[in-house]
């Protein structure tokens, strides 16, 4: 007998999650999600409570203190303006956790009303708008994102506006999906059936009982917000000085690359992994939790 | 079947003409218009006036999208603003560079990705199973210029074994003379690939091993080693196969950044520096290339799936007459 052979009859997912009723429950469950869910937790109180326990100057600039190595008084060293950087690191969490969070929301809102009026309306009106949505996958992200940021001035709300409005195709493809499936249940059927029409169908029973796939799309949208956010800043045309976030810290500690100034560079790019890691493993496990629930 | 073909192309080109209707409508967002792209900021209104006549920018829109649709039908992009050179000409030089590292990159990723990803799923639970995933979770959320500065302090620097700059020959050939300066690039470029597409085998061959084939297979007395080789691994590699068609936009995204940490003269570099100068015509010129390539490899995706995959071909009341018969 070869180890292979017992492996090839199993079922695919290892029954690790307690029999339990509710959605919470089982999340509480899948450690990996519940550590993610914490690390999120304790960034975001770093990020917004952290600089009232930990105060540093992250607008004036202290060239005389530029460039020194974690040590007494700076944890994490100084940049080349002189600005602590574990200070930083916490100003620009802000501005990326921030971005990332509404340009998720936003991303998934648009994507979500998209794909249920699509599925609801069908015909013509589905086709015109899902050859919408293939038209925006088929350029990247990111180069749409860089030519709209050459044509405006970037700040935290721009961004989050434009990384939305790049974001809402994989929500409006999955939705269109989901209500697809869902027009087809009894409840839906019944109600069209009274004369609903397929704006009060979407609206009003389609879109709410989505609201599984929603929220985990949600969260892998502000995954992929915090790294996109990141990308823009990197290439330069993110948020201007003295705001900055993850992705600018990175383009700035590049320079200093050969110096060996490891502080400028690790910091912020585990921070992103981590955070980013995080938020995925959040939405694994409320994948996993709204997809025991079995069909509604 | 051939009406399925037909009406996937037709869908393409449909999407096709649609890009190019969202690079003419940027072309026009432009503050001050392409007029004040291309003479300066200097320029008075009777010169703007003049530019706009010559190039026939007063006439109504629908009729200038029509003269830029038949100058792209015959391969004029435009003329980029600050390298006084025909868009297409940089295209054509800068093209085959990036093909070579999003191609060689892509195709390395997958080399050890589907292999990976069926041994994951042979031996589901494992050690080193966790740890692979462990690894394609963390590769997920790296972007990836910090993978390449790692790869460049630790390959480069740290230990001085490749090279940290991309080689910058002319052709191919001189790109190709150095190899060991284009191994950080690949590896940088493939790994997020090289991440998707094992987890995805994973899966894809773990929801094969539970269908009832592999059952009736062992039944019979087949051994495991030929029912994973020859049924279970060609069925997973179809549905795989049609995700890469649908990867060309993310594999060229990666390409931008690989392209500027690395310094290598493909048009992810030209992309960037063109951003950062404001040249547009060359920025639109490159998002049509990548558009028309995206469409390319999904209508390639779905073709290779309908060639290699049975399954697809046969229409679905067939399928279900069949079932019951």
């Amino acid at each position: 007998m070869s180890v292979v052979g017992p492996l090839l009859t199993a079922p695919p997912e290892p029954a690790e999650a307690p029999p339990s009723s509710t959605v919470l429950a089982r999340f509480r469950a899948d450690r990996p999600a519940v550590a993610g869910a914490l690390v999120l937790l304790l960034a975001a109180l770093g990020c917004w409570l952290g600089p009232l326990l930990y105060h540093t100057d992250q607008v004036h600039t202290a060239l005389w203190l530029a460039r020194l190595s974690p040590g007494a008084g700076h944890p994490l060293g100084t940049d080349d303006l002189g600005y602590d950087v574990l200070g930083r690191l916490l100003a620009a969490g802000r501005t990326s956790l921030l971005i990332g969070v509404l340009a998720g929301l936003l991303g998934t809102a648009i994507g979500a009303v998209w794909g249920a009026l699509a599925g609801c309306a069908g015909g013509w009106v589905d086709t015109v708008l899902m050859r919408v949505v293939d038209t925006g996958v088929a350029v990247p992200a990111l180069f749409l994102l860089l030519v709209a940021a050459t044509l405006v001035t970037p700040s935290v709300g721009v961004l989050a506006v434009l990384i939305g409005c790049v974001s809402w195709l994989v929500p409006a493809r999955l939705m269109r999906a989901e209500t697809v499936t869902l027009r087809e249940r009894d409840y839906v059927r019944a109600i069209s059936v009274i004369g609903a029409g397929p704006l009060r169908v979407a609206f009003r029973h389609i879109l709410p009982n989505a609201i599984g796939t929603l929220l985990v799309n949600v969260t892998f949208q502000i995954a992929d917000a915090i790294l996109l956010v990141s990308y823009v800043s990197f290439l330069g045309l993110g948020v201007p000085a003295p705001t900055t976030d993850w992705g600018a810290m990175l383009s700035k500690g590049l320079t200093y690359t050969y110096d060996g100034a490891w502080w400028l560079i690790l910091p912020p790019g585990i921070a992103i992994v981590v955070v980013v890691c995080a938020v995925n493993f959040v939405g694994d496990g409320l994948r996993a939790a709204f997809a025991a629930r079995g069909p509604r | 079947m051939t009406r399925y073909i037909a009406r996937r192309v037709l869908l393409a080109a449909v999407v096709v003409l649609l890009v190019t209707v969202v690079t003419f409508v940027l072309l026009h967002l432009l503050p001050g218009g392409p007029a004040r792209g291309a003479l300066g900021v200097k320029a008075t209104t009777e010169q703007i006036a003049a530019f706009n006549a010559a190039q026939g920018l007063d006439r109504p829109l629908p009729v200038q999208y029509w003269r830029y649709l038949s100058r792209l039908l015959t391969g004029d992009l435009g003329r980029s603003y600050t390298l006084n050179s025909p868009v297409s000409t940089l295209l054509a030089e800068r093209l085959p560079r990036t093909l070579l590292l999003t191609a060689g990159s892509t195709l390395l990723a997958v080399l050890v990705a589907l292999p990976l990803g069926v041994w994951q799923a042979v031996h589901r639970g494992s050690a080193l199973d966790h740890l692979a995933t462990a690894c394609a979770f963390l590769l997920y959320a790296t972007p990836v210029f910090f993978l390449s500065l790692i790869l460049i302090i630790v390959f480069a620097q740290a230990l001085p074994v490749f090279p940290a700059q991309a080689a910058q020959g002319d052709s191919l050939g001189e790109l190709l003379a150095q190899p060991g300066s284009l191994v950080l690039p690949l590896l940088a470029g493939g790994a997020a690939t090289l991440a998707a597409f094992s987890r995805y085998m994973r899966a894809a061959t773990l929801d094969n091993l539970t269908e009832d084939y592999v059952r009736t297979a062992r039944a019979r007395g087949t051994r495991e080693r030929e029912i994973l080789w020859r049924h279970v691994w060609p069925n997973s590699l179809t549905s795989v196969v049609a995700m890469l068609g649908y990867y060309v936009p993310v594999i060229f995204g990666g390409a931008l950044v690989v392209e500027s940490m690395f310094n290598y003269p493909g048009i992810g570099l030209l992309f960037w520096s063109s951003a950062r100068n404001a040249d547009f015509p060359v920025l639109l010129g490159v998002v049509l290339v990548i558009g028309v390539a995206t469409v390319a490899g999904a209508l390639l995706a779905d073709l290779a799936q309908l060639a290699i995959d049975p399954r697809v071909r046969v229409p679905a009341r067939q399928a279900r007459a069949g079932a019951t018969a």
